[in-house]
């Protein structure tokens, strides 16, 4: 029986307990609800949770877990394939969920039967002809181990989602038994259920902390695992970055990290001029129609999704800068061999951050009390002198604290970089020329099918954990800023 | 009370600083100002009363046109000061705002030193022409203020970390600094104590030797401690103006006499 | 005290009617300083009318889309030598076969028209797009009594031909083309002017699934949209659940301590952390550890749920926040439980802000692309719509903007074409959400 299936018996039981709970504390009483302790829907509501909460949660750890606990069954079978690198038995396993999948495709077409599919032998049918006429196909022939460990793990997988049906369902069953069994007028149905309730929240609070911890422990066991199978310090100082997935690669972050301050620079470079001019004339001197006006169209900027920017740097603003500073360009300087460069990407970086920059600004020169500007007026000072040397100074922390929530956005940006800036890895200053990020290789490391086991793979996650780092100190070090700004105005 | 010693307070015949004429304010459809007229002479310290919302700090914002920042606001008639009207279109209001200098309801000291709060107005005027004259002009102003005993070793320190009363005076120091003739002054101890408050009212009292003072308040006590002539407004109307030792103790006007004796406001 | 009259303006500061120098000085300054912020927002401005314009004028094109009208003659012979008229004797023919039927209809069609070719008959059919061999079996299997017929068929033409009608293409870009050289182009001027070739309205773009890399022609993107419909419900219903019973939690629950101190860090953190990372999380959570299938818009969906939860909850927290205590007070005041007063009074006030948040916040996950990359949805050619709720989240699929990138990356130029045209889509979808979150605001904003 499907998860889905369970799932939905499991609602049902729970919209039945309701309404027996519901039923039976009306009963106790005799129908004058004045006499219960709690509204008779508490009744309900409580045979309903104690149903399908505590199943529920059962149901989808039990999802999760079984296929851990599976591989970790299956696992030994194969032991003698591969049991120096734990890269092809990654591969080897994820063979075997295929053909385990397959055959449970070609029962349900009716190709197999279930026996025939439990006892077929690799040297006696062309399993891999078989499944691929259920429509799964597979990179090699079918060895013996593995179709012996994919029919073990289609065995112990069907006995686990049978023993999960039983168990889920009795869960469901006991609770909603006991619950109703509870059921009686002086039962404090309210406070249970409110409990329960309360819980639930609390729980779903936690889903930052899990999320957060999933990050980190995703990327510290993977890092580790990476400098395992290569030197920390070639890592940090080298010089070079050409992965080759044959081995023998240099994977020296240093040129990464010098192509994403380059391209953040220049992108901070174009938003945060643009953007604080037009925050101060939308904070200080347009009317309220231009303003009305402006600054949503200026937010449209920052509504659009990171892909347009990309294409837009590819395919519009590449070519343009090529026109100008490539050979033979306007500018007669040719100092650009391709589109894809780190100017390229900065720039639309820039515009991409415009409104981030110029909506946060606003937001921190509106913060500056309306009497600091009167006093600096009431004294003769021009627009521009108090803007200047009264507003900007007091705004000062908030915009640097601004600055850097707008550099955090830049490190971390990946699409306009994988389209906009290049491939090739280079200590370069020309800014015409073609490098890439740190973000552009997390994502040629680990797209497409390649061994996570190898150091040119995990890379990627050491890579991760770098920019993460940089990132959440850029972030908490903006925030501290900006909070420490606004209680000055509290 | 002592509403004593302003009758003592002899009056003379001023010359006239500012004069009103059919003066009316619009807040986008909301009529503020009701055709005031107005003379207020000089080196006296005028007080505008009346109920919340009456108009007067309106009108005082008028006088160096900081209603020109707000938009939605228009003002009609016309405003002399020494004879020249300040809506004008040649009337830079840069130029007029450092003639006619103004205090804030809330101390608003800019977040700079004590130092630098008080010759923000010199140097954006261009009023000292080194250093050492800068130095003059804020030691004389901090003076003038009745502040320079307390401040005279920290003028390094920020200006927003002295006390209310303080910030205030530092505020009114600010604003003698550019030398205005004409300093108006928009509630300018409602958020004191009463100790800073009565720092203030003898400050008031003494600027009156140099400048021509308008003082925005709602407390009758103070205007009659502090002033010689008082307005009084009722719903943007200029109700009743005169000395205010007459308009305390004989109002003409039964709605400022209502006002007085606290039936209104 | 200097003495003064009325008539004479004072010494100290002039007259008030001529403005001095230093205040010309001052003024200037200030028009200047004026003028740059003037500037920035117009240069803004710029940036978003080019960005638009790149848009529409490179993608609007995407939506049209050149046909050529073929009289096909389904030769007996070849398509049934047997005669047996039974469909699976037909479906024995592969698209191969076809291939001499359509070099046979372009040369009768040409021939109809009285256009001259200085070709061999062999190298006509590249002005057709490879699709209509399988457009024509299709409809012969579906139909089989049509064998030994002559049928009308509107096919498509091949992305050069389509290219050259939308001016991408020209004599001079093709002269070391290897399918298409510019005595084609003669050609298809002729069936122009005949009505043979014709530019039309091309709905099969919007609802269409992608192609392989050689037919550019044929590519839609209804399949990842499809894609991007069941990660959305995933993200939705996870997302708003779980993002509001974590705003009511901090909002009305949660005691002043450490635990929820450190909550509160980790959202506002999680706000800022770069979407690459997520992706990461996706990667090694859910596929390498839980096992959940690559490319299947569950995992994305539930990517994408962890990057939302973060907007959402403070969306949420804020709207919450906007209801008025006193309104909680006058519940609890009437006897109320807390959880009451929470549930009856609150929640349903800041329902609308609520919503508006997590419509803006979906809206951001539509356009999210970087961690789609990692869990494989790009690289996948989105060719097989879905069949029923279970294979829609769980099989393969691709999404939007995956599909913008991928299109991006091939190629053919002609697939630019496609990708600005797979933005307007995208944006159109985002401005839709973004418009209905402003008249939720608009309708029920409330002001206390």
């Amino acid at each position: 029986m499907s998860a889905l299936w369970i799932a939905l018996i499991v609602l049902a039981l729970a919209a039945g307990g309701y309404v027996l709970g519901r039923k039976r504390a009306l009963a106790s009483v005799g129908g004058n609800t004045r006499h219960l302790h709690s509204l008779p829907s508490y009744y309900g509501a409580n045979v309903a949770m104690m149903a399908a909460v505590p199943a529920l949660i059962l149901l989808v750890i039990w999802l999760i877990l079984q296929p851990m606990v599976l591989n970790r069954m299956v696992a030994p079978m194969i032991g003698s394939v591969a049991a120096g690198e734990a890269g092809e038995m990654s591969l080897v396993m994820s063979d075997v969920r295929r053909v385990a999948d397959g055959l449970d495709a070609a029962v349900d077409q009716g190709v197999l039967s279930g026996a025939e599919a439990r006892d077929m032998q690799s040297d006696s049918t062309d399993v891999r002809a078989t499944l691929s006429n259920v429509g799964v196909a597979l990179g090699s022939d079918v060895t013996a181990e593995t179709l012996s460990a994919a029919q073990r793990y289609r065995a112990l997988s069907s006995t686990g989602s049978l023993l999960m049906t039983v168990v889920v369902l009795a869960v469901a069953l006991a609770g909603a038994i006991t619950a109703t069994l509870r059921t009686h007028r002086d039962f404090r149905a309210r406070n249970v259920v409110e409990h329960g309730m309360r819980v639930l929240l609390i729980g779903a609070a936690c889903f930052a902390i899990l999320t957060t911890l999933g990050i980190v422990l995703s990327l510290i066991f993977n890092t580790v695992k990476f400098f395992n199978l290569y030197p920390a310090s070639d890592y940090f100082f080298g010089l070079t970055w050409s992965p080759s997935f044959g081995g023998g690669s240099s994977l020296g972050i240093l040129p990464l990290l010098w192509g994403t301050l380059y391209i953040s620079v220049i992108a901070l470079a174009v938003a945060v001029p643009i953007g604080l001019f037009a925050a101060i004339y939308l904070s200080e001197y347009a009317t309220p129609r231009i303003r009305a006006f402006a600054k949503p169209m200026l937010e449209v900027l920052a509504g659009i999704p990171t892909i347009v920017y990309g294409l837009f740097a590819l395919l519009t603003v590449g070519p343009l800068l090529v026109s100008v500073f490539g050979e033979g360009g306007f500018a007669g300087v040719g100092w650009m061999q391709g589109g894809t460069a780190v100017m390229t990407a900065g720039l639309v970086m820039g515009i991409m951050l415009i409104p981030f920059v110029s909506s946060l600004s606003d937001d921190i020169i509106n913060a500056v009390p309306q009497t600091m500007r009167d006093g600096s007026l009431g004294l003769g000072a021009t627009k521009s002198e108090t803007v200047r040397q009264v507003v900007l100074p007091a705004a000062l922390p908030g915009i640097v604290g601004a600055i850097l929530l707008a550099a955090s956005r830049a490190i971390g940006e990946t699409m306009i970089v994988v389209l906009g800036a290049g491939a090739a890895a280079k200590l370069s200053l020309n800014p015409f020329e073609a490098m890439t990020t740190v973000t552009a290789k997390i994502v040629s490391q680990l797209t497409g099918d390649a061994d996570f086991s190898s150091p040119e793979a995990l890379v990627a996650f050491a890579l991760g954990m770098t920019l993460f780092v940089i990132t959440l100190g850029l972030n908490i070090f903006a925030l501290w800023i900006v909070r420490k700004y606004r209680e000055q105005y509290e | 009370m002592n509403d004593m010693r302003q009758i003592e307070r002899a009056v003379d015949m001023k010359q006239t600083k500012i004069t009103a004429r059919g003066v009316q304010v619009y807040y986008g459809d909301n009529h503020a100002i009701k055709d005031v007229s107005v003379e207020i002479a000089d080196k006296t310290v005028t007080a505008f009363i009346g109920p919340s919302g009456c108009g007067k700090s309106t009108f005082l914002r008028c006088l160096n046109r900081m209603n020109d920042t707000i938009s939605i606001c228009r003002v009609e008639g016309d405003i002399l000061i020494d004879n020249e009207d300040i809506y004008d279109p040649r009337v830079d209001p840069v130029q007029l705002r450092a003639k006619v200098g103004m205090v804030f309801q809330k101390p608003n000291p800019f977040p700079k030193s004590i130092y630098d709060n008080v010759a923000y107005g010199p140097k954006i005027h261009g009023l000292a022409r080194n250093k050492a004259e800068l130095d003059e002009i804020v030691e004389k102003a901090l003076r003038r203020g009745a502040i320079w005993d307390e401040v005279k070793d920290r003028l390094n320190a920020p200006g927003t970390g002295l006390s209310g009363g303080q910030q205030q005076r530092l505020c009114i120091a600010r604003a003698v600094a550019t030398e205005p003739e004409v300093l108006l002054m928009d509630e300018p101890c409602s958020a004191l104590d009463p100790i800073a408050t009565a720092q203030v009212e003898e400050l008031i009292d003494e600027l009156r030797q140099s400048y021509s003072v308008v003082i925005v308040t709602h407390s009758m006590q103070q205007a009659a401690r502090v002033s010689q002539k008082t307005a009084f407004f009722h719903l943007g109307n200029l109700v009743e103006y005169g000395e205010t030792g007459e308009i305390f103790t004989n109002p003409e006007d039964p709605r400022t006499e209502s006002y007085i004796t606290g039936r209104i406001g | 005290m200097t003495d003064q009259t009325a008539s004479q303006p004072s010494s100290k500061h002039g007259s008030l009617l001529a403005v001095d120098a230093r205040t010309k000085k001052r003024n200037a300054a200030e028009t200047r300083f004026k003028a740059y912020g003037i500037g920035a927002l117009l240069i803004g401005l710029f940036f978003l009318v080019t960005l638009l314009t790149a848009i529409v004028s490179n993608g609007s094109t995407a939506f049209s889309q050149t046909y050529i009208s073929l009289d096909v003659t389904l030769n007996a012979e070849k398509l049934d030598p047997n005669g047996t008229g039974d469909r699976d004797e037909i479906a024995k023919v592969t698209t191969l076969g076809y291939t001499q039927i359509i070099a046979e209809a372009v040369a009768n069609t040409m021939a109809a028209n009285e256009i001259e070719s200085p070709l061999p008959a062999g190298a006509l059919p590249l002005m057709v797009s490879a699709s209509a061999a399988a457009q024509i079996r299709d409809t012969v299997l579906a139909d089989p009594s049509l064998v030994g017929q002559t049928v009308t068929f509107n096919v498509l033409a091949s992305s050069r031909v389509d290219g050259y009608l939308k001016g991408r293409v020209t004599r001079e870009s093709l002269a070391r083309d290897r399918n298409l050289g510019p005595p084609h182009l003669d050609i298809v001027d002729q069936m122009l002017d005949a009505g043979v070739v014709e530019k039309r309205w091309n709905l099969a773009f919007i609802t269409g699934a992608d192609a392989s890399e050689s037919r550019p022609e044929q590519a839609g993107i209804g399949v990842s949209m499809l894609g991007s419909f069941f990660m959305m419900l995933v993200v939705l219903f996870l997302s708003l659940p779980i993002g509001v019973a974590a705003s009511i939690y901090l909002e009305e629950f949660a005691p002043q301590n450490k635990f929820t101190d450190f909550i509160e860090v980790n959202i506002s953190n999680l706000a800022a952390v770069p979407s690459i990372v997520f992706g990461i999380l996706g990667l090694a959570i859910f596929i390498q550890i839980m096992h959940l299938p690559q490319s299947a818009p569950l995992v994305g969906g539930l990517v994408l749920t962890l990057m939302t939860l973060p907007t959402i909850i403070i969306s949420t927290r804020a709207s919450l926040k906007s209801v008025p205590p006193s309104i909680r007070d006058a519940a609890l005041g009437v006897g109320a439980s807390k959880m009451q007063s929470v549930f009856h009074h609150v929640l349903p006030l800041a329902m609308p802000g609520i919503l508006t948040g997590t419509i803006i916040g979906l809206a951001q996950a539509l356009g999210e692309t970087a961690p789609l990359l990692l869990i494989g949805m790009v690289g996948f050619i989105a060719s097989n719509y879905p069949d029923g709720l279970a294979s829609g989240f769980l099989d393969p699929n691709s999404a939007m903007p995956a599909q913008i990138y991928e299109w991006a990356k091939r190629a053919d130029p002609a697939y630019y074409e496609r990708a600005w045209g797979g933005i307007i889509v995208l944006l159109v979808f985002l401005m839709t959400m973004n418009i209905i979150a402003i008249l939720l605001r608009r309708r029920f904003e409330r002001r206390w």
